[in-house]
């Protein structure tokens, strides 16, 4: 009874997953035309897709790798992109924190932008999911996506400089998560955070090495959580 | 094409997969299931709703494809996702619509 409860929590987080193949084939394609053109060989590109799995961390390694930047900075710098997950991962931490090491090892590995959004609105919609619901969920939304980002990068690779610019590949990112973010607009403090942060974001791209990003969201989730302070002091 | 240098290459690889792993195993791994300050807990619940939005703003006012010049059908796309996403709260149904104002708007403008 309880598995097959699990079970039909992991085919709910395949669905809610499926989506993000729409976003996962162009972006995965882009890294790999993008990365062979960079002089990356087919191994490379294969070990950078399924070792690093994160998108705008590749992105940002290879763009800075092209301009020949010191490798000191190509790795801060991308990390410094990918220092989100880390939220990320403390974002779940009271949702799956309770799991085998084992389980929370192989999770890590796989928390990405897509499973994360997923995960969490469905969490915080459901509190009365069990842990290996929740934990169902989470391997099941990650699934359409994974094999999907190698397929990808490895369609891309091959078909290297052949896509033209009028595919604006450029633009699946943003239109991804742009529809992301409407429904995440729950409350009020959600949207001042969004706001906040798009405010700071702007004149913060000026900041090297893509420090930007983070102070903006740091902004946002501070102002988030002061929006939230303030409405429960109104109310009380 | 430029050989690049694969010792290099494979430095950031390495470095950059253990890395994210580093990162993403951080919490979930080493703090587990003991419980989390209110504070931290409250920051925490607009991770997402703030960075999001900070890696895309610049995106849609600044498109690297135009190599930095703010674009119609981009602008245009990125306010009819969001715009479809308020509205209906359906992921889907947003991107298509900004995909469409895009593929649109540029076959339009040409």
């Amino acid at each position: 009874m309880a598995i097959s409860i699990s079970k039909s929590y992991y085919w709910k987080g395949f669905r809610d997953g499926m989506p993000f193949i729409l976003v996962a084939t162009p972006f995965g394609t882009l890294f790999g035309v993008f990365a062979s053109e960079a002089g990356l060989n087919i191994g490379q590109i294969m070990a950078f897709s399924a070792a690093v799995f994160a998108g705008a961390a590749q992105f940002t390694a290879l763009q800075l790798f092209q301009e020949n930047a010191p490798t000191v900075i190509v790795l801060a710098s991308a990390l410094a992109v990918n220092l989100r997950v880390a939220m990320y991962s403390a974002s779940l931490t009271p949702y799956l924190g309770a799991a085998p090491l084992w389980q929370r090892a192989c999770a890590a590995y796989l928390i990405v932008d897509n499973s994360y959004a997923v995960s969490i609105v469905r969490f915080e919609k459901e509190p009365s999911m069990t842990l290996r619901q929740r934990m169902a969920y989470f391997f099941g939304s990650v699934t359409p996506v994974t094999p999907t980002w190698l397929l990808a990068s490895y369609f891309g690779a091959i078909l290297g400089a052949q896509i033209s610019d009028g595919w604006a590949l450029d633009f699946a990112l943003p239109i991804t998560f742009l529809a992301l973010i409407g429904p995440m607009m729950r409350t009020l403090p959600h949207v001042v955070a969004a706001l906040v942060a798009i405010l700071v974001s702007l004149p913060a791209v000026a900041v090297p090495y893509n420090l930007g990003i983070l102070i903006a969201g740091m902004a946002g989730m501070v102002a988030g959580a002061q929006a939230e302070l303030m409405l429960a002091r109104r109310t009380t | 094409m430029i050989q690049p240098d694969q010792t290099s290459i494979w430095i950031i690889i390495i470095g950059l997969a253990v890395g994210s792993y580093l990162l993403r195993f951080t919490f979930i791994g080493l703090v587990g299931d003991r419980p989390m300050p209110p504070w931290l807990l409250r920051h925490l619940r607009y991770t997402a709703v703030a960075i999001v939005p900070a890696l895309i703003a610049p995106l849609v006012v600044w498109p690297s494809a135009t190599e930095g010049q703010p674009d119609v059908p981009r602008m245009a796309a990125a306010a009819v996702t969001l715009g479809v996403g308020l509205w209906s709260k359906n992921v889907l149904a947003a991107m298509f619509s900004g995909a469409a104002t895009l593929y649109g708007l540029l076959y339009l403008v040409g």
